[in-house]
């Protein structure tokens, strides 16, 4: 047994990737669901419109956070602000009950801001108004979820997930095959173009991609009613884009990736912060703004966003084009140092990186193999 | 090595090639010429640096220095050290792939595979996954893929190790095939008697050119004597000894030895070149062999 133990410890030692991420993968974990993983929302971006705007936003306490108070607009533009994620409370005045509306597709901070208008209500109906005015309770409606569903809102988060798992890992595994089969070398001195190699390696990648994200979305749908409310085009647009940054990663992981296992572990350690942390199911405000700049970092966390305001609240693409520009932006960088990545370990060059062919060292042993063949 | 015999003078090959990995130097200053219609061998120990020169060759590593003259990608087949196959697609996808990617029309690819696989026994296992070949099979498929082209030079890093005496047969067969079909053809071998058959022969040691030129010329130029010895002879001369067929060879730098003079064959040419090396490399006092 002792044999196996030491062996085993050596062969560990060596490989410095899975130890890495057996030390810090529990650390990672440990802050990311210290500091990030919770439910509770502590601020709801908040907008009163209508005559009486100004003492609704006056009466409204902690956790809402009032944006934006505008006595001369009505409900359309609340609604407006609602559907374009400015904000996820309205209030809306003027009518003989004020009305309260609520943004379903964010389910913990809707069902945080319908717990907190109910014990405001009841506490304001115990005094607190301005003489001459009595306490009429609004009347709450909420938008686009109206029975704050778990699964109107995870599917279309869902879909990204699908979309990273295929783009990021599956992709990893194509790329990194090559290598360990040996048939890497055989693509380099081929007549093609290594732009050519590399779309070849991708396409097929991203055809089964685009069809995953058909089903899920289709069976989402179909099966379990989630709404698609939005435009089509402007939801393809966001995948597509949320595609060409996954599959560039996976590239990328597979191109500094000696073997399969590797290229798994990689893609694991880029896959798993982006469950986590991209508003999936954790709500973006709750995350500490010490870990939140990460989310920002993440192409699932745009795509989320893109996602679910097509399919729930019909988000056209003018209030979307920031979430599309980031992944645009980050689709290029991904994908600029994927193909370059790509190019140098297609590309004959002497000094390859990790080129140490075993056969390619020369050896002090002179003795040729022939003496065997004798 | 030799100059060049085909028409026109078309030779493929090096010339004072230095490739380096880090500070170790793989290929020190090699020459080399592949003929058309020629059979090349490049051999050598572990670590001599053939597999460096073919992959030069092939183009699929760039030399620090030197020139290497090569026909265009298209013109080139190569099988890589490994048999360069995909494991997971059936010996019909494998050569499919190698003719697109080739250009190779496809009536022609397909009139071409049926003949080379009937003629290397693969044509039985044609649906069969590559991954599931036995090594001498996978080694043909290899070959056949880089051959299937017409290539003008084909490179192939050892072909034939560890494969049984009837594939190696067939391998030899493909091998023929290639070059009476005009190809130059350079491999990689561990067997000397297989580059016995080769018209030039390449002998490296440590990235270093020991001897170069057909097979009678390597042997006609062997230094010194050898000599058949029943039991390795003691002392200095036992450093200068190697077993052979049974019994010892001892190589005598100087005209004469104490045994029966042998006719040197390559095997035993290759081997005391190596040999000098060392020993003016290592000085005496440490057995060698």
């Amino acid at each position: 047994m002792w044999a196996m133990i030491v062996k085993e410890f050596r062969q560990l030692r060596r490989d410095r990737r899975t130890l890495a991420m057996m030390i810090v993968m529990p650390v990672v974990l440990l802050i990311v669901f210290g500091y990030a993983a919770s439910f509770d929302v502590t601020t709801i971006p908040t907008v009163a419109t209508g005559p009486q705007a100004g003492l609704a936003a006056r009466l409204l306490g902690k956790p809402f956070d009032v944006v934006s108070t505008q006595s001369s607009q009505g409900k359309a533009w609340a609604e407006q602000q609602l559907r374009d994620g400015h904000a996820a409370v309205a209030v809306v005045t003027g009518n003989a009950r004020p009305q309260v509306l609520v943004d379903g597709s964010q389910l913990f901070t809707a069902k945080t801001a319908i717990a907190a208008l109910s014990a405001a209500a009841s506490r304001q109906a115990g005094g607190g108004l301005p003489a001459g005015r009595a306490f009429i309770a609004p009347t709450v409606t909420v938008l686009y979820n109206p029975g704050l569903g778990t699964s109107d809102i995870m599917i279309p988060g869902l879909a990204g997930v699908v979309l990273v798992f295929v783009g990021t890992i599956i992709t990893s595994l194509g790329v990194v095959r090559e290598r360990q089969s040996g048939t890497l070398e055989q693509l380099a001195v081929m007549p093609l173009k290594p732009r050519d190699v590399f779309l070849g390696k991708i396409v097929p990648y991203f055809a089964v991609a685009a069809l995953d994200l058909a089903i899920v979305v289709g069976v989402g749908v179909s099966l379990f009613g989630v709404p698609f409310r939005g435009s089509l085009a402007v939801f393809a647009l966001g995948a597509l884009l949320f595609l060409f940054v996954t599959l560039g990663i996976g590239v990328l992981i597979s191109s500094v990736s000696e073997n399969q296992g590797q290229a798994i572990q990689l893609s694991f350690m880029v896959t798993l912060p982006q469950v986590l942390l991209s508003g999936l199911i954790f709500p973006l405000s709750s995350i500490a703004a010490g870990v939140r700049w990460i989310s920002y970092l993440l192409p699932l966390t745009y795509f989320n966003q893109i996602s679910r305001g097509v399919m729930l609240r019909a988000e056209p693409i003018g209030p979307l084009w920031q979430p599309l520009t980031f992944l645009a932006l980050l689709g290029a960088v991904v994908f600029t140092l994927a193909s370059l990545r790509f190019r140098a370990f297609l590309a004959p060059a002497a000094h390859r990186r990790g080129g140490g062919h075993p056969r390619s060292v020369p050896s002090t042993a002179g003795a040729p193999a022939a003496g065997s063949a004798g | 090595m030799t100059t060049p015999q085909a028409a026109g003078g078309g030779w493929w090959g090096t010339e004072e090639v230095c490739v380096r990995f880090g500070a170790a130097l793989a290929l020190d200053h090699v020459s080399f010429r592949a003929e058309p219609g020629r059979v090349s061998a490049v051999v050598g120990g572990d670590g001599a640096g053939r597999t460096t020169l073919l992959r030069c060759l092939a183009g699929a590593l760039a030399p620090a220095s030197g020139l290497v003259r090569r026909p265009a990608p298209l013109a080139t087949g190569y099988l890589s050290a490994g048999s360069g196959t995909y494991p997971d697609l059936t010996v019909d996808e494998n050569l499919a792939f190698r003719a697109t990617a080739y250009r190779v029309p496809a009536g022609t690819a397909r009139e071409r595979s049926a003949e080379l696989l009937a003629r290397a026994g693969l044509d039985r296992v044609r649906n069969r996954l590559a991954g599931q070949l036995s090594g001498g099979m996978r080694q043909k498929l290899g070959v056949i893929a880089a051959m299937l082209h017409r290539p003008d030079l084909l490179v192939l890093d050892e072909p034939t190790t560890g494969v049984d005496p009837v594939s190696r047969s067939d391998l030899w067969w493909l091998i023929a095939r290639a070059a009476a079909g005009g190809a130059a053809v350079v491999l990689a071998t561990s067997y000397l008697d297989e580059a016995e058959r080769a018209h030039g022969v390449l002998v490296l040691d440590a990235g270093i050119e020991l001897a170069s030129g057909t097979p009678g010329h390597i042997v006609a130029a062997m230094p010194g004597t050898l000599t058949a010895a029943g039991e390795r002879p003691v002392g200095e001369a036992g450093r200068r000894a190697w077993r052979r067929a049974g019994g010892w060879r001892v190589w005598h730098p100087g005209p004469n030895g104490n045994g029966a003079a042998v006719r040197p064959d390559l095997q035993d040419a290759v081997t005391v070149a190596i040999l000098a090396r060392e020993l003016a490399r290592v000085p005496a006092g440490q057995e060698a062999r």
